[in-house]
Parts: C-alpha cells; sequence; structure tokens
C-alpha cells in the first residue's frame, strides 16, 4: 500500500454506490449551499431544520405505502412549508408556527417510523430515513435529484435581486412595488426542495449539516451576496466529498471494518468548516485593524 | 428635466392628499387627512408618539393602504419614481454578505428579476449616490458594520439611486447622537436642494429640523395640520388640535411644547409600528 491508499481507498473511483453517492451528493449540495445562503441572511434556520425533520414523516409514509421516500420527503415539505407560510405571516409568529406544525409532524413521523418497524422487516428503515445513508441512495434517483436541483436553483436565479431586496430592507422593497410576500413564498418552494434533497441525502434529522453549515461559514467569510452563494455551493459541495471520502476510508478503520456512516462525516466537515471559517475571519480582522 | 423643473415660478404640487383615512380594525388612526406639499418642500411631520406619524408616511409609501381618501403626486407623472423611502431605523446582522454599494444597488434594480451584471455606469451611479450623502469611500465597507447614522445615510442613497420626486423619511433622527443626527439633517437638507427632492421627515423632536424645514405637519390624535413653524407651533392651533390645553415655550432658539400629560387622549392611547 503507498501513502495515498490511505487517501484515496482502494476501490473508491470503480464502486458504483460510491459513483452515485457522488452524483447525487454533488446534485444536493449545490442546492442545498446556494439556497442555505438565504437561509442564513434571512434568519429562517430554525425553518430549514424544521423542513428536513418533517422529511422524516414523508419518507416513513412514502414506505409504508410503498412509495419512493424522495416523493415523501419532498410531499411533507411541502404539507409543511405551506402550512408555515400560511400560519406564520408576521415574523414574530413565524418560529411559533414553525413549532407547533414540526412538533405535529414529527408526532406523525413516530407514528409511522412504529409502523414501518412492526409491520416491515425493514428494521433499518428508520435509522436510514433518520440519518440518511447516501451509500444506499438508489442511481434511479438521479433525474430526479438532478431536476429538483436545476429547479431551486432556477427559482433562485430567477427572484436573486427581488429576495436580496426583501431580506435586506423588507419594508424598502415593498414601497417600490415588490410582491415581498409572493418571493417568500417562492423562496419557500426552493427551500423545501433543497431541504427535502439534503434529508434524503445525509438524514432528516442531520439535513441541517449540508443546509446551514457551509451556507453560514460562507456567509460569515464572503463580504458580498454573490460571492457568498458561490462560495457556499463550493463549499457544500467540498463538504460532500470530503465526507464520502473519509466514510469510504472509514472501512479500514476500527472497531469492525465495516466503515462509519457518511452522515457522521459530513456533520463533521460541516462544523469543521463552521470553525475554521470563524477562526479565518477573525485572523482576517486581527489584521486588518493591526495594519491601520 | 431639471433645469425645466427650477426654471417655473410657482412650483407645482408634489403631493396632494384628500380626505386621507386610515383605520385599523374600527380605530381610525388618521381621519380627514387634506393637504397639499409644493415641489422641492422640506416638510417635517411632528407629533407626539402613537399620533400617526408613521402610518401616514407609511401610507404615503404604499406600505398601508387608505380606508378611505387619495393621494396623488401631480408632478411625477411617470417621469421621476414618485416615492423613496427610508424606513425606520433597523438593526442589520454585523456578518451580513452585503456591502453598503449592495444596498444602494437594490434601490436602483433590486425590482428586476435575474443579478445584477456589474457594469461600470451602474457602479458610478451607486459611488454618486453615496457621493451625495457624504460617504464617499464606504462602498465597500460592510453594511452591517455601519454606524446608525451611517446605515441611516446608506438608505437615504437607497432611496435617492431611484431618482424619486419625495423622499420619505421616518424617524431618520431617533437613537442617534446629536452629531450624527444633525449630519443627517445637514444631508437631507442639501439633497434636496440640489436635486430638488421634496423631503417628508417624521420626528418627534422638530427642534434639528428648525433651521431648514419650509413647513411642518403636525399629526395628533390621527389629525393634521399643515403650516409654517409660526402659523401651528402656536398655543391656540395646538390646543385645538390637541384637545386640550397646551403651553408652546420658546428657549433659547428651541420649541418646547408642554401637555397636560393627565388630561384624557394625549396619544391616544395606543403605539402604532
Amino acid at each position: 500500500m503507498t501513502w495515498y491508499q490511505y487517501i484515496w481507498a482502494p476501490g473508491i473511483w470503480g464502486n458504483p454506490a460510491v459513483h452515485t453517492a457522488w452524483t447525487a451528493g454533488t446534485l444536493v449540495a449545490l442546492a442545498s449551499g446556494t439556497v442555505g445562503v438565504f437561509v442564513v441572511m434571512r434568519g429562517q434556520s430554525f425553518t430549514g431544520h424544521a423542513l428536513g425533520d418533517v422529511g422524516s414523516t414523508g419518507a416513513a409514509g412514502a414506505f409504508l405505502a410503498g412509495v419512493g421516500a424522495l416523493w415523501g420527503f419532498l410531499a411533507a415539505g411541502a404539507v409543511t412549508g405551506g402550512s408555515i407560510e400560511w400560519l406564520g405571516r408576521r415574523v414574530r409568529e413565524r418560529d411559533i408556527a414553525t413549532g407547533v406544525v414540526m412538533a405535529f409532524m414529527l408526532g406523525l413521523s413516530a407514528l409511522f417510523l412504529y409502523l414501518v418497524s412492526i409491520y416491515t422487516n425493514a428494521s433499518n428503515a428508520p435509522m436510514a430515513i433518520l440519518f440518511g445513508s447516501l451509500f444506499t441512495v438508489s442511481p434511479s434517483l438521479q433525474p430526479a435529484l438532478l431536476g429538483l436541483s436545476i429547479a431551486a436553483l432556477a427559482i433562485l436565479a430567477l427572484i436573486y435581486r427581488p429576495l436580496l431586496f426583501s431580506t435586506a430592507t423588507p419594508e424598502v422593497a415593498q414601497s417600490r412595488g415588490i410582491p415581498v410576500r409572493l418571493v417568500g413564498l417562492a423562496f419557500m418552494l426552493a427551500l423545501v426542495v433543497a431541504a427535502e434533497e439534503a434529508a434524503l441525502a445525509v438524514g432528516a434529522i442531520l439535513s441541517t449539516a449540508l443546509l446551514i453549515g457551509p451556507a453560514a461559514t460562507a456567509a460569515r467569510m464572503a463580504r458580498r451576496p454573490g460571492m457568498a452563494v458561490l462560495l457556499a455551493a463550493g463549499l457544500a459541495v467540498g463538504n460532500i466529498w470530503l465526507g464520502i471520502l473519509l466514510a469510504y476510508d472509514s472501512y479500514w478503520w476500527p472497531p469492525i471494518h465495516t466503515g462509519w456512516p457518511v452522515s457522521f462525516f459530513v456533520t463533521v466537515v460541516s462544523l469543521g468548516m463552521y470553525a475554521a471559517g470563524g477562526l479565518i475571519q477573525r485572523v482576517r480582522t486581527t489584521v486588518r485593524e493591526g495594519g491601520r | 428635466m431639471k433645469i425645466e423643473q427650477t426654471v417655473q415660478t410657482t412650483p407645482q404640487a408634489a403631493l396632494e392628499i384628500t380626505d386621507l383615512g386610515v383605520a385599523y380594525e374600527s380605530t381610525w388612526v388618521l381621519d380627514h387627512i387634506d393637504l397639499t406639499v409644493k415641489q422641492g418642500e422640506f416638510i417635517g411631520i411632528i407629533g407626539p408618539n402613537g399620533a400617526g406619524k408613521s402610518t401616514l408616511l407609511k401610507t404615503l409609501a404604499g406600505l398601508i393602504r387608505p380606508s378611505r381618501g387619495e393621494i396623488r403626486f401631480p408632478a411625477a407623472r411617470g417621469r421621476r419614481h414618485p416615492v423613496g423611502y427610508v424606513p425606520q431605523r433597523f438593526d442589520l446582522d454585523p456578518d451580513l454578505p452585503l456591502r453598503a454599494r449592495d444596498l444602494v444597488g437594490l434601490g436602483l434594480d433590486g425590482h428586476r428579476w435575474g443579478f445584477a451584471w456589474p457594469n461600470a455606469q451602474r457602479g458610478r451611479k451607486i459611488e454618486q449616490a453615496l457621493a451625495q450623502v457624504d460617504l464617499t469611500g464606504f462602498a465597500d465597507h460592510p453594511a452591517g458594520k455601519l454606524s446608525g447614522g451611517q446605515l441611516q445615510r446608506v438608505l437615504i442613497a437607497q432611496a435617492l439611486v431611484s431618482d424619486p420626486e419625495l423622499l420619505l423619511l421616518d424617524e431618520p433622527l431617533s437613537s442617534l447622537d446629536l452629531a450624527s443626527a444633525q449630519t443627517v439633517v445637514d444631508v437631507v437638507h442639501r439633497v434636496s436642494q440640489n436635486l430638488g427632492v421634496t423631503v417628508l421627515l417624521v420626528t418627534h423632536d422638530m427642534n434639528p429640523l428648525l433651521p431648514v424645514m419650509d413647513r411642518l405637519i403636525y399629526v395628533v390624535n390621527g389629525q393634521a395640520v399643515i403650516g409654517t413653524v409660526d402659523q401651528v407651533v402656536q398655543k391656540d392651533v395646538l390646543d385645538k388640535l390637541y384637545g386640550y390645553d397646551v403651553e408652546v415655550l420658546r428657549l433659547h432658539g428651541r420649541i418646547l411644547v408642554v401637555g397636560d400629560e393627565t388630561a384624557s387622549g394625549d396619544a391616544a392611547g395606543f403605539e402604532h409600528r
């Protein structure tokens, strides 16, 4: 074994499961990173997290009904996103609406996951739904993920300026005739798609790692919005790639030589990036102020 | 276009309000407002808390739909954008990836779809707007790290860059220290003179505006009176507006309106934001 095999473990390029994980993960990361920047700027992290969580209800429901998990994730996200928009018209009501809807949806999730474990013999399904398993994503899902990611990016590209305007100075945007609520609704649609894609890839509970982690790091490091969006997309893709790489390598790690969960590594890298970003920012500030 | 405006001997009306009423649930927050503002005037909107000052401004900005009456901008006629609105002070997250120039740029083309591709003309317009508010050199400063007075001026630039007929400012002086407040007043005054923009500025303290404002709109309990300081800030006028005895004190060039706070009706008992 040569030294680089400790980084690129043997067989990683030829493994079909890894191939699917790469492409699916990249598509998901592109949507999550870009949408995530606006989630962070708009202070909607809680909504983003709730949308991921409630995906478990849809995925468990889909499993019981014999439908693909992705469609369950999306259906639960659409119902929740719509309810939050409808209930929480004012900013102050929003968090409360999100909390109430999320609690109810997670209650349903508890019921569905219980039924899954009782009536089917897929004992690992609840784990896969809650904590994800990128290596088991079916290759047949790739066209759907491609379409969904393109849709989310297209929505963002279309409403980019009005969205930024309504995010930074909502009252001014409204006085200039921008349909602020409609723009918010269109963004919610993109957010549902991104959050549920992330939920499918890294698990309903851990989707926040991909949606918020890279975006928060980028928003903190970049000075201009366009740069933050590009940086977040890059960081999210890097996050997924590094997660897959480490997960594949972990097959050779103790204790049991069966590999550690990908989602674990994705969250570790996500947190590591955020911490490193904070450190870099602090050094930059110190250098800039020291130079004055 | 600008020359044509300055040549006119009798200024056209910039704003005509007829029988304006705004109701929340069953309370009339503003009622029977009739007034006309001439082009290029600097108007202070003065009054106690909860009187309806901000409601009046927000209605003019199109944020609140009037329950009754009419608002017209006769001078705008599609040539210029009717209003530029500067909201009440709010805080931006210091880590927001947004520079002063991004905020001003949104005032220029934030209503359009898609991205703004950088071009020299756009950049020049943004820098020109920032120069008008004395913030040359602040274009690349992070918006969330500006001081209160600087952010206020960036928002004025954001409004000006859309070439508005009227500039509407909601409490731009509140929570600013005296020096910053004076800078904002000076900037707004100069802009109104140089660009011929009509200014309506809401404040609960009229004193910083005394040297610069042409007339004022005094709002109490949803009623409004317009006129010069000498016409409006008089005991008999204000007694009628407040509905009880107030005292008008003039001390060292400052004006204080002292009301009997225990009498009924002051501020009508509600706060509106």
